[in-house]
């Protein structure tokens, strides 16, 4: 390999010295300045034969190319600013047209009174000032805060407890955890069609088994009595969310030293002072990321409600998003509709800025620089 | 070369930590560890699975094994049926629906993962300026949910002529994969040696020449992971197409699903349960054979 290089290094050399072609313009290609600087110590040491070897390949090289000028679009072509535009140019056009567009579009939609097929006129905060007296919107803002906070709890405490129990030593453990994560790699709707139908009034397996077990004597009315509609979605976007905590915290233990718990064992340490004052805290990191984009994800559920309950009863499973939904597109209230929209962006704000300071506090713990 | 060939092992084995899983495990006893270790694991595979294991027996039972759960054990059937499967398959939409489904997923995340190599390598390689704000803006778009979107983007839709034709849906889910495959394979192409890249621009390769040659061959690794994981994504996406898409003829499988099958008040619950299990064996089948590099997308985007 290195003489390899070497060999390039000579081979450029040489060229330089024939056409020149390279010379100009590239204060900004950083590689220059060091493969010079190598240069210079290669010639000392290169042997004459290479040289010699050099010299015959580049023979036709010399008859052909008469020196160039270097024109203004040769430097523009190696410019990084100018390809680094043109490669952006995909994504960006992507993002701006469907993602940074709609957003603005969305939040300007809200202080509108536009409706399915009518562009509307401003309206200034009406739509604010009708949902801060809307009943059903503050219950709604109540679910959406119950099921994002109870799920959260118990997806980061279920999730970090089946991690730690992956991370033991296991026979099978690729299989387990192969088999961990198949709920999440399943389509929700999909996923949660199986829980409707668990969940069903009359032909419910989990009542007919509480049932046979003694435990209650008539079924049980999942998803059609307020607190049961709510425990029940709780308790299916719990089984969806928590083999993606489980597995990406588990990637996060995996790279505590196990020398660290030896050396606890060794000072007497219970499982308990190991878990709080090691692995809780170098796992703290991770923790934040990853619990960030759960709070984000399933504070703007919309999937699971919409196949379960569709926001019944009376509105008792309703988030934000499936408010919105049932508002802009169903009521063909556009303006309504992003108003709500608009209204759970200061929320997604908190948990991204949480995400940004626990991405923040991994860099500064591992020694890097931000970039 | 042999070096570099070295290093492109290197990189296209997912580095995998040092197995320590033996450790202190002896100095607990087998009683206590079936108490704190096994026991536990099982219920909580068990109820993850159990959805699964229903829905697939609901697949194959007879109906009226359906709705008499005392008069047959409702665990098991000795009578399997494919009589749901085969109403799903030949007596609904749902071939096409799942054609639908393959086609705006194959689509997006073809033109997801190409716009996202662009960019991940215009950002991490050629460092134009300003290409570390543009990263921290892609992770922002990550974290954007369709469910803050879809109204605004109903109308853009709308605008632009899109709506209920499948462009609608395989223009708009790249804004959900392209952060999510810019991000990991930023972090991909970071972890290419410099080395090797330095060594071609002498040798005069342009860097597309670079990107093709050098970069993408050694990223194989990153870019399945990508794909997979777009593809998952993909087929899981719900609001749009249930907002932007209004004929059954374009309809995806999770949108298409929740209507059929549902006849007034009856429900067909067997070819519910089919075709809920035939739309998620796909994915399932596509994940068995990747999962390590399903467990290193997911991994890796939340690490970078």
């Amino acid at each position: 390999m290195a003489a390899l290089v070497a060999a390039i290094h000579v081979f450029v050399a040489a060229r330089q010295g024939v056409d020149g072609r390279h010379k100009a313009g590239h204060d900004d290609q950083w590689w220059w300045s060091d493969s010079r600087a190598q240069l210079a110590s290669l010639n000392l040491t290169t042997n004459s034969k290479e040289t010699k070897m050099v010299d015959v390949a580049l023979k036709p090289t010399m008859a052909r190319a008469p020196a160039r000028t270097v024109t203004a679009w040769d430097r523009l072509k190696v410019n990084r600013h100018w390809l680094g535009l043109w490669f952006m140019l995909p994504a960006a056009a992507f993002l701006l047209l469907f993602l940074v567009y709609p957003l603005g579009y969305g939040v300007w939609l809200s202080f509108t009174d536009t409706r399915i097929g009518r562009t509307g006129v401003y309206v200034g905060t009406e739509n604010y000032e009708w949902l801060w007296g809307d009943a059903t919107f503050w219950l709604v803002v109540f679910n959406t805060l119950l099921y994002t906070g109870v799920a959260s709890v118990f997806k980061f405490a279920i999730g970090l407890y089946l991690a730690i129990l992956l991370n033991q030593s296991l026979p099978f453990k690729a299989l387990i955890r192969a088999l961990v994560l198949i709920p999440f790699i399943v389509p929700t709707v999909l996923s949660a069609i199986a829980f409707w139908w668990l969940y069903d009034a009359q032909f419910s397996i989990i009542s007919w088994s509480l049932r046979h077990l003694g435990l209650i004597d008539h079924n049980i009315n999942f998803l059609g009595d307020v607190w049961n509609a709510r425990w029940s979605a709780i308790f299916a976007n719990i089984w969806r969310g928590v083999p993606f905590v489980a597995i990406t915290l588990l990637a996060g233990l995996q790279t505590v030293s196990p020398s660290l718990y030896e050396a606890a064992t060794i000072d007497g340490a219970t499982p308990w002072q190991m878990f709080r004052h090691i692995t809780y805290p170098l796992l703290t990191p991770i923790i934040a990321v990853v619990m960030t984009f759960s709070v984000l994800f399933t504070f703007t559920d919309f999937q699971l409600i919409w196949v379960l309950t569709r926001g019944g009863p009376v509105n008792a499973t309703h988030l934000m998003a499936t408010l919105s939904y049932q508002r802009a597109i169903i009521g063909g209230s556009l303006g309504e509709g992003a108003a709500i929209s608009t209204a759970m962006i200061p929320f997604l704000l908190v948990a991204i800025l949480m995400s940004w300071f626990g991405l923040q506090r991994r860099k500064w713990q591992q020694g890097e620089s931000n970039d | 070369m042999t070096e570099l060939l070295a290093a492109s092992k290197a990189i296209s084995t997912p580095a995998r930590s040092a197995d320590h899983s033996e450790g202190m495990s002896y100095l607990e006893s087998l009683p206590r560890r079936l108490v704190t270790l096994y026991l536990p694991l099982v219920i909580i595979v068990v109820v993850l699975l159990f959805p699964f294991y229903w829905m697939a027996l609901t697949a194959i039972k007879p109906n009226e094994q359906l709705l008499h759960l005392d008069a047959f054990n409702p665990f098991w059937t000795w009578k399997p049926t494919l009589a749901h499967i085969e109403r799903l398959l030949f007596k609904s939409q749902y071939p096409l629906w799942l054609w639908n489904t393959m086609l705006v997923a194959v689509c997006a995340t073809f033109l997801s993962i190409v716009a996202s190599v662009l960019a991940a390598y215009a950002i991490v390689r050629l460092r134009y300026r300003g290409a570390q704000w543009v990263g921290g803006a892609i992770f922002l778009a990550y974290l954007i949910p369709p469910s803050i979107l879809f109204i605004p983007l109903s109308t853009v839709v709308f605008q632009y002529g899109l709506f209920d034709t499948p462009f609608a849906l395989i223009l708009t889910y790249p804004t959900i994969l392209i952060p999510f495959s810019t991000w990991l394979l930023m972090g991909y192409f970071k972890t290419i040696p410099f080395e090797l890249e330095e060594c071609a621009l002498i040798d005069g390769a342009s860097r597309w020449q670079i990107l093709t040659k050098i970069v993408l061959p050694l990223a194989i690794p990153g870019l399945i992971s990508a794909f997979i994981f777009c593809f998952t994504l993909c087929w899981n996406e719900f609001i749009y197409a249930l907002t932007f898409i209004s004929s059954p003829q374009y309809k995806t499988v999770p949108v298409a699903i929740l209507n059929a099958f549902v006849d007034g008040d009856e429900y067909a619950w067997g070819s519910l349960m089919a075709g809920a299990l035939v739309g998620s064996l796909p994915l399932v089948v596509l994940y068995a054979f990747f999962v390590e590099h399903y467990v290193s997308a997911m991994t890796g985007a939340v690490k970078e």
